[in-house]
């Protein structure tokens, strides 16, 4: 059974971090098309459209992938944590429900127009089904965070003996019991779901600006498609800049929610072992053991001024819980670490670009703009390391204990002086389990996810670099040869619509010409055979989507 | 009212899960068919762009349904899942696997690339409603659930005689249905080809489903009491055969559109008639003590009716979007620069 525990918990955290580089992506993606769909539709200028263009291609391929593994994640509840899916059915599942009714047709209908209907509906009703998609995915993320901040901090619900023909179900001599929702909307709002999906949210824009940052800085460095660059690069580094920073402040707060309603995750977090003034480490290695930090380098009573706005206050730490109701500390320290490191890493980044930008030097800083490449993998560790700090930090519980506190606030103690948990109204995750279940099935089944993914990355990566490589569609005023047109000032998602287009009337006459006259191309649709070869360099990367798309090999 | 609840979500849950078979049904389809129907690179991109703006969304029906078994009756789906642990391993990569080629066969020129997707597309659709197929006809024969609503199921044991025809019934349904899609949205040689080949799959999809109810009738007495008792439920069957005769005769008439719905209204009959076989069973269990019915296996009257004002409200919106969908991308594939 411990195998069957162990391997499960393993693919759950193969499978959900997997799942997990794609939504966040797609949210703030999604936020970026639907600025430059809204100002397609309101302007109908040609730079928008271009960039909505390519951005769609990139968040489509995303949110394929996002699908796929997400599937998995429906079901994995009942084949490996059957006996979790029985115990909080009643409350999970109804989140779960309504995040497909409400959120996944949503996103998945208006997808389609998104991706496949730039020639067959209106720019009006492509900014609708751009605003669709956006939506669903922020439904999507609601009810899934809230989900799982019931796990954290559940409420609106009693725990409750099942019921067989009217008499509590009794199985070998254990009374089966179950959480059912008592208020729908204490459970939606319970203590923590408000901030970690503020949190949760912050995380998908800085993943999204980054990734836009990363693929912009990467073209200034190869002085290809400068100007949509700039633009989406100006565009972005507001919109991370912004977000890194008020992600600061949802983080501190966070803590504080943390440390009110879970406060042995947070001691783990913090490698906080002995309850008095809590001190920040910048560096340790969590020895539960021992119940020490070693080797710390540490901000003596930063912990409690954080907390408290006061360096003597007393923090509680892991000594107050009995050892098996404690998280083992190492991941919870480590990633919760990593995440704040990357976040900080980010909002100096991101602060030094505002500089430069401002000073004007930014584009010929080439270190800097490699520092955007590659930000997009710190933005990454930090989405899922802030994940797995939460979820190995709310361990041994699968659904958390309610925390005995007395009128004033204060944390009831045994007489032992550890915190009593309530056992029944709690599950440990070594009892959510399936008991249905053998060990080689899970590991036949983690093999097979394993190898899945691994051929899923590699193609996402390969087909991202495809699309990247390729760029963006040039523009009708690039392809015939004239030069491109001001705007440079201006940063695509701060910009308003002032960007003059002379001569698209007669542009957009001499387009339909050009398809009739190439046999290549199905009738009607665009010429996207012909690349200026300034634009693209000769030689530069495999087959390019144009010759795919009219059929390559006949 | 409440006590009705159980019965309502039962049938909330059918309506899904017809909504699933009939969408995806066809998605199914159409990749059994693939590599049978569509020779040139050309026709393969049809036939893929046949399903391209719609598969997506098709599967969220499965999501839905999954997350509503969970909501409504967490004691099946707990059973449900942990059971048929490895087959639903299979299917999900299965339906990870088909994703995968859909996006990806056309991202490539080589034909290499696009030879391996094709037969990934195929190989995984055809999987995928086989593994269907396997767990309706576990579900039709019972499973040994222990006293806790338990079953500890292995693959080699679901893989049995009965489960296999049910399975290979499934892909010859899915086929046919899926072919009668093609016809709708195909033109030319490839059209001509799969219009030829309509009578040999509804031929092949006869022979198994009287083989099926004839074993059913014969063996599985639990199957078809509740048909005994109410013999109007007869009526179900009656109608499936009814909409099946209607197929060729549709086809004669040269409505394709019609035999499509016709199809559409055999696969809903089909999981129509599964549904009243069971009714109240959720999972049949081999001791009857141990079935996990719509009553013991269900959420508190309070969830329910909360989960019915929440199916009130999305189901028409659902409903509204998907239309729209369909609609903006009805009639014959054209393939532009946002096909796969």
């Amino acid at each position: 059974m411990d195998d069957v525990l162990f391997l499960s918990r393993i693919q759950f955290a193969l499978t959900i971090m997997f799942h997990y580089l794609f939504p966040p992506l797609t949210i703030g993606l999604g936020v970026i098309l639907v600025y430059l769909d809204g100002m397609w539709w309101r302007t109908g200028e040609e730079v928008y459209e271009q960039a909505a263009r390519f951005w769609t291609r990139v968040f489509a391929l995303n949110f394929a992938i996002g699908v796929a593994s997400g599937i998995v994640m429906e079901f994995e509840f009942g084949t490996n944590w059957a006996t979790y899916s029985r115990f909080v059915g009643d409350v999970f599942g109804s989140a779960l429900a309504a995040e497909g009714i409400f959120a996944f047709f949503l996103e998945s209908g208006f997808l389609a127009v998104l991706v496949f209907g730039w020639n067959r509906v209106s720019r009006g009703f492509h900014f609708f089904a751009t605003c669709m998609v956006a939506l669903g995915s922020f439904f999507s993320s609601i009810w899934i965070v809230i989900a799982n901040s019931w796990q954290q901090t559940p409420a609106g619900h009693h725990i409750v003996p099942m019921l067989r023909d009217g008499e509590p179900w009794i199985v070998e001599g254990e009374v089966m019991r179950r959480a059912e929702i008592t208020n729908f909307w204490e459970m939606v709002f319970n203590p923590s779901s408000i901030e970690r999906l503020v949190h949760v949210w912050l995380g998908c824009l800085i993943l999204g600006s980054f990734f836009v940052l990363s693929v912009s800085a990467y073209y200034l460095l190869k002085k290809r498609h400068t100007e949509f660059a700039q633009r989406s690069f100006k565009g972005a580094l507001i919109l991370a800049t912004l977000s890194s920073l008020a992600v600061l402040v949802s983080g501190h707060s966070q803590a504080n929610n943390v440390y009110r309603t879970q406060p042995a995750k947070l001691a783990a977090f913090e490698g906080h072992y002995r309850t008095g003034p809590g001190n920040a480490a910048l560096f340790g290695i969590p020895d539960d053991e021992r119940e020490e930090l070693r080797y710390a380098v540490e901000v003596p009573g930063l912990l409690s001024f954080l907390l408290f706005g006061d360096p003597e206050q007393e923090v509680v730490g892991l000594d107050r819980f009995r050892p098996e109701d404690r998280p083992a500390t190492a991941i919870p320290f480590a990633s919760y670490h990593l995440m704040v490191g990357c976040g900080t890493f980010l909002i100096g980044l991101s602060l030094l670009g505002c500089f430069l930008l401002w000073r004007g030097t930014l584009y010929e800083r080439r270190w800097v703009l490699w520092l955007f490449v590659v930000g997009v993998i710190p933005a990454l560790i930090a989405n899922h390391s802030g994940w797995v700090a939460a979820e190995t930090g709310r361990q041994p519980w699968i659904v958390h204990p309610p925390i005995p506190r007395d009128a004033g606030g204060e944390l009831l103690l045994g007489p032992e002086g550890k915190v009593r948990y309530a056992e029944e109204e709690a599950l440990r995750t070594s009892e959510g389990v399936s008991k249905a279940i053998a060990a080689d099935q899970v590991l036949g089944s983690l093999i097979l996810f394993g190898l899945v993914y691994l051929l899923l990355f590699a193609v996402w990566i390969y087909v991202l670099n495809e699309k990247i490589q390729h760029g963006p569609e040039p523009l009708e005023s690039e392809r015939e040869g004239g030069t491109s047109v001001g705007g440079a000032e201006e940063g695509f998602l701060a910009a308003a619509g002032d960007r003059a287009s002379p001569g698209g009337g007669a542009l957009a006459g001499a387009r339909d010409v050009d398809s009739d006259a190439d046999p290549e191309e199905p009738a009607g649709e665009e010429p996207a055979g012909e690349v200026p070869a300034g634009e693209e360099p000769a030689g530069e990367g495999p087959a390019s989507e144009s010759e795919e798309r009219t059929g390559g090999q006949g | 009212m409440d006590s009705l609840l159980p019965a309502i979500w039962f049938g909330v849950l059918g309506v899904l899960l017809v909504g699933y078979a009939i969408l995806d049904g066809f998605d199914f389809g159409v990749g059994i068919l693939h590599l049978f129907v569509a020779r040139t690179d050309h026709e393969r991109r049809v036939t893929i762009n046949s399903i391209g703006p719609l598969w997506d969304g098709n599967e969220v029906w499965l999501v839905t349904f999954g997350g509503a078994l969970f909501a409504a009756f967490p004691t099946g789906y707990a059973a449900l899942f942990s059971g048929f642990y490895t087959a639903f391993t299979l299917l999900l990569f299965a339906l990870i696997f088909r994703a995968v080629s859909i996006e990806f066969r056309s991202k490539q020129a080589s034909r290499a690339w696009r030879a391996a997707w094709d037969f990934g597309f195929a190989g995984s659709s055809t999987l995928a409603a086989f593994l269907f197929g396997v767990a309706v006809g576990n579900a039709m024969q019972g499973v040994p659930l222990d006293a806790a609503g338990r079953y500890a199921g292995r693959l080699t044991q679901q893989l049995n005689g009965f489960a296999l025809l049910v399975g290979a019934l499934s892909v010859s349904l899915f086929a046919l249905h899926g072919g009668l899609f093609l016809l709708l949205r195909t033109r030319g040689l490839l059209r001509a080809r799969i219009r030829r080949l309509v009578p040999y799959l509804l031929g092949g999809f006869v022979v198994l489903f009287v083989l099926t109810s004839a074993i059913t009738v014969a063996r599985l007495p639990h199957a078809t009491a509740n048909l005994k008792a109410y013999p109007v439920l007869w009526l179900v069957p009656a109608l499936n055969v009814l909409a099946l005769f209607n197929i060729p005769r549709a086809l004669h008439l040269e409505r394709p559109g019609y035999a499509f719905f016709s199809s559409a209204c055999l696969v809903a009959g089909l999981v129509f008639l599964l549904g009243v076989a069971h009714f109240p069973n959720l999972i049949v269990a081999s001791d009857p003590a141990n079935s996990l019915t719509v009553y013991n296996a269900a959420s508190s009257t309070g969830t329910l009716r909360l989960m019915l004002w929440i199916a009130g409200i999305g189901m028409p919106l659902v409903l509204s979007y998907t239309a729209l969908v369909y609609w903006t991308f009805r009639g014959q594939v054209e393939l532009d620069e946002t096909s796969y």
